[in-house]
């Protein structure tokens, strides 16, 4: 356990931080709003507490074994989310300090739940630095760290098995810094393009900007109290899109830019995560054609809501809590399932959905033919025992996290419907919920108490449960040799 | 530079630990899911899982853009026809592992030439070629000699009665009447490049450039030439063992070859005659002692177990034997070793993946000069290169001492033709000069880097 190096590297995270207000910053600047201040302020402590850390700590040894790169993704994230709060409280637009983490962590973790009543009274410097939160927390922040910064350990491979969503991490190419980098601008020429085809619409640069950065890293914070809804339905079928892009797995992106389609079709994720998404739509425009003035109008809310679940991003264009049950029930599911690995969205993932019912199908296989041999196949590839059980503990696991969180925060006076979708909506960080929790609502009324429970089960929906659960265990602490769950 | 290794055993992951340290983007193949795993946890690489002769795997690890593809899988066959699947499919250079006796005789450079390698690599043979050098030269610890042949680098330790002790290396070089360059020591944990004001000190580990007739001259006067080793005991009939025994018995010495199995001991005696060729325990005190370990001139371990070969290293110098070498392939084991009084060890995963970096290094850049050789010396610490000048290099004839030349680096020999030059401050690079620079610290791809 090396910690003086964690401590070095929360401390040049820190570093990064100051330098990531300076957007926020720029824009108070030209709105000429009051928490210009407090986001200097935030820079100030942000730039000297990570200089006196890094000062403090000299690591003799810096190399990054698995428990370091456990621990200091736990670490950073939570450094982050408590030094990106600062804002809010200095400004006193959100006093409360619980409050402005749990919106903190929300932005970053990309789940949008917010405990703002009165979103349009913020100041757009802020409304930006919450948005922005999304866009940085999307792809995440150590591989922006490791795309950049020069020096970072050969061995951060750790770092970013930690970080990056999904069962498998492969890379793209043999560099880890490459492949940080083909990432990050695979997400910034995807930002770009939409910022401009919004702006082609009916919003303004700042609108679009806000928007995009909530759709990019699938988070979901809006401007308005009513997201996304009084947008012309141009905007809001580009959003749409979108949310769908950033949710499908970035592998295919890259190669349809080397022009190895042939490689980008076999991702049997991105067409199973396409197929549910096109009968979810339909399913849902049928269902709720009544509600609607006409097809067009349905086919537009249901594809809007499926994409905005399913890619965990939250923004909403109807309040689809008075929706039908079957309607509501396809969204809960969506909700579970999440989108593909390697991308910017949350929940189970689509990968291992597919993993978890072909070893079902194995193991069922087997209990009628006791002596065959099978072995299961993902993307024509036959997965190990390592990678099976890995997928198979991370549901177990996933499902013991969840409902814990549940039955922590059901003292809550809420009906049981909002608790548990509260709890689903944050763990897999979509943000909006049903009922109490539901688009039109926020979880403003949540004691402090359920607020950091429902920040905790964020970041532990967002790092995918093993970072931080292993941060919190005694026994990466300790000195000695003890074995982690690996 | 992007470069595929198939089979990452010993040798493949020495070769990749040194290639990804010098910032190459490698693609490893192996078909033993656990060593994948394993070294993609350490090294920033990526590995596919598969076979090297599988053109799907080829495939998926970029082939096609690959500027060098090495295999060095345990199988010869395996080896040649993914390197030339690897060719067919686009990769630029290829070189493959051929150790099998029969293919490394006249018709390996007919393979070679069809098989469109650029190079074959055989770890045992260039071993035993090692060996064979410092067995002729008992008391130096390595020996790495340069393109023709006639220019070595002698690394050696100073024990406190060397002569060379106490004086500076300028009057050192009166003294002596040799023409020899001390260029690069070792003293603890810092390398140094001496001038003439150096001062040598009991303990140092020194780099001397020299002729090889010059090199044994200056052994003779140090005292340290004794007579080269008639009697030769070699612990494991491996392939190693064979190479160095056919040259050792070709030049009338007496090899005892000892080893625990009797299959292996067979056939190393069919293949071989002249040999003396035992089969015993190893560990055991007895066979070694019965077969004369006490009047050997040398001790070579070569079993395929580095810790093995080190416990019966020490047990041979507590016997007096007067010139113990231990190959360890493990970079750690070598320096425990050295602490416990082992100096002459031999690697063939170093000796390898120096050649292979050489290479790549090579490939990098050639203007105005081109790669030769390449050897890490002094424990990693510094790099011994050899150039080739070409007629657009920029610093032709002009003597040397009118040149800058950057900190911590030395130009240690010039070969011209059959003439070998120390050089001094008024001589000169010439077209076609084979220059060898030594460096510390630095990574050199061209000559053009050494000048300020």
């Amino acid at each position: 356990m090396n910690r003086s190096l964690i401590l070095y590297f929360t401390g040049k995270l820190m570093h990064i931080e100051a330098l990531l207000l300076l957007p926020p910053l720029i824009v108070s600047a030209i709105y000429r709003e009051n928490c210009f201040f407090s986001i200097l302020t935030t820079i100030g402590i942000a730039f000297f507490l990570g200089h006196f850390i890094m000062w403090a700590a000299k690591p003799k040894d810096k190399t990054i074994y698995a428990r370091e790169g456990f621990i200091m993704v736990a670490l950073s994230w939570l450094t982050f989310s408590a030094m990106g709060a600062l804002p809010f409280v200095i400004s006193g637009e959100i006093p409360n300090y619980i409050d402005a983490f749990f919106e903190t962590v929300s932005g970053f973790t990309t789940t949008g739940a917010s405990i703002l009543t009165d979103i349009e009274a913020m100041s757009h410097g802020l409304l930006f630095w919450r948005s922005f939160t999304h866009w940085v927390g999307g792809m995440g922040i150590l591989v922006f760290i490791v795309a950049l910064l020069p020096g970072i350990s050969d061995r951060s491979i750790h770092i970013l098995k930690a970080e990056m969503p999904g069962p498998i991490m492969g890379k793209l190419v043999p560099r880890l810094k490459d492949t940080a980098k083909i990432l990050y601008l695979i997400y910034l020429g995807l930002t770009v393009i939409e910022i401009v085809l919004l702006l082609l619409g009916d919003m303004n640069l700042f609108e679009s900007i806000v928007h995009t950065f909530g759709t990019a890293g699938t988070g979901g914070f809006g401007i308005k109290a009513d997201s996304i809804a009084s947008y012309s339905p141009y905007s809001q079928w580009v959003i749409t899109v979108f949310m769908l892009i950033f949710g499908l797995n970035f592998n295919v992106y890259y190669f349809i830019l080397c022009k190895r389609f042939r490689e980008a079709g076999k991702i049997t994720e991105a067409w199973v995560f396409l197929g549910i998404v096109a009968v979810s739509t339909a399913i849902i425009t049928v269902n709720t054609l009544s509600m609607y003035s006409g097809f067009g109008e349905s086919l537009r809310y249901g594809a809007f809501q499926v994409a905005t679940i399913i890619s965990t991003t939250g923004y909403a264009t109807t309040n689809f809590d008075l929706w039908p049950s079957l309607s509501k029930s396809i969204l809960l599911v969506l909700m579970f399932m999440g989108s593909c690995a390697n991308s910017t969205a949350g929940g189970l993932k689509i990968s291992r959905v597919i993993i978890l019912f072909k070893s079902i199908k194995a193991e069922l296989h087997k209990m009628i033919h006791p002596r065959s041999v099978t072995s299961v196949k993902y993307e024509g590839k036959t997965l190990d025992d390592g990678t099976l059980n890995g997928v198979r503990n991370y549901f177990a696991l996933y499902m013991i996290i969840f409902f814990t969180t549940f039955l922590v925060i059901s003292f809550e006076p809420f009906s049981m419907e909002t608790n548990f979708t509260a709890v689903v909506a944050c763990f897999n960080n979509i943000g909006p919920g049903f009922a109490g929790v539901g688009p039109t609502s926020n979880f403003a009324d949540y004691s402090s108490f359920s607020k950091v429970i429902l920040s905790f089960a964020m970041l532990f929906g967002r790092l995918e449960i093993y970072p931080m659960l292993l941060a919190f265990a005694p026994a990466t602490w300790k000195n000695t040799k003890t074995k982690i769950i690996r | 530079m992007k470069i595929v290794i198939v089979g990452c055993g010993k040798i493949g992951t020495a070769m990749l630990a040194n290639l990804v340290s010098e910032g190459h983007e490698i693609v490893a193949i192996d078909n033993e899911p656990a060593i994948i795993s394993e070294i993609t946890n350490i090294y920033d690489i990526i590995g596919v899982c598969g076979s090297g002769t599988d053109s799907d795997v080829l495939t998926e690890a970029g082939v096609g853009d690959a500027e060098l593809f090495v295999s060095v899988t345990d199988s010869d066959e395996l080896n040649m026809l993914s390197c030339f699947l690897a060719k067919k499919m686009g990769a630029k250079h290829t070189i493959a592992r051929i150790r099998n006796p029969e293919y490394n005789d006249k018709s390996l450079s007919f393979m070679r030439q069809h098989l469109e390698l650029a190079s074959s690599i055989n770890p045992e043979k260039l071993a035993a070629h090692e060996l064979f050098n410092l067995l002729k030269l008992p008391g130096a610890m390595n020996i790495e000699r340069f393109s023709r042949g006639n220019y070595e680098m002698i690394e050696l330790k100073l024990k406190a009665d060397s002569p060379m002790l106490g004086t500076t290396l300028w009057e050192l070089r009166k003294k002596f009447k040799q023409k020899f360059l001390v260029c690069v020591v070792r003293r603890g944990e810092d390398v140094y490049i001496p001038d003439g004001h150096f001062v040598l000190e009991a303990g140092d580990k020194i780099g001397v450039t020299a002729t090889v007739q010059e090199g044994e001259k200056l052994f003779r006067a140090l005292g340290l030439m004794k007579k080269q080793s008639k009697n030769v005991m070699i612990i494991g009939a491996t392939r190693t063992s064979f190479y160095l025994t056919q040259r050792l018995v070709s030049m009338g010495a007496n090899v005892t070859v000892i080893d625990r199995e009797l299959k292996r001991c067979e056939e190393f005696s069919e293949l071989l005659t002249g040999a003396n060729v035992i089969q015993g325990d190893i560990a055991s005190r007895e066979v070694l002692l019965e077969e004369g370990l006490r009047s050997m001139d040398a001790f070579v371990a070569l079993t395929g177990k580095d810790e093995e070969n080190i416990l019966l290293s020490i047990y041979a110098q507590s016997q007096k034997v007067p010139q113990v070498i231990t190959k360890i392939n493990q970079n750690e084991l070598a320096q425990l070793a050295e602490t416990l009084g082992l100096d002459t060890i031999i690697s063939p995963c170093k000796i390898i993946s120096d050649q292979i970096s050489g290479y790549a290094r090579a490939l990098h850049n050639s203007i105005g000069s081109e790669m030769e050789t390449l050897y890490t010396i002094m424990d990693d610490k510094a790099e011994a290169l050899e150039f080739i000048v070409h007629e657009d290099f920029g610093h032709l004839d002009i003597p040397l001492k009118q040149l800058s030349i950057k900190p911590g680096i030395l130009i240690a020999g010039i070969i011209r033709g059959r003439k070998t030059i120390v050089p001094t401050g008024d001589d000169v690079i010439l077209d076609g000069d084979h220059v060898i620079i030594i460096a510390t610290g630095k990574r050199i791809n061209t000559l053009q880097e050494i000048f300020k």
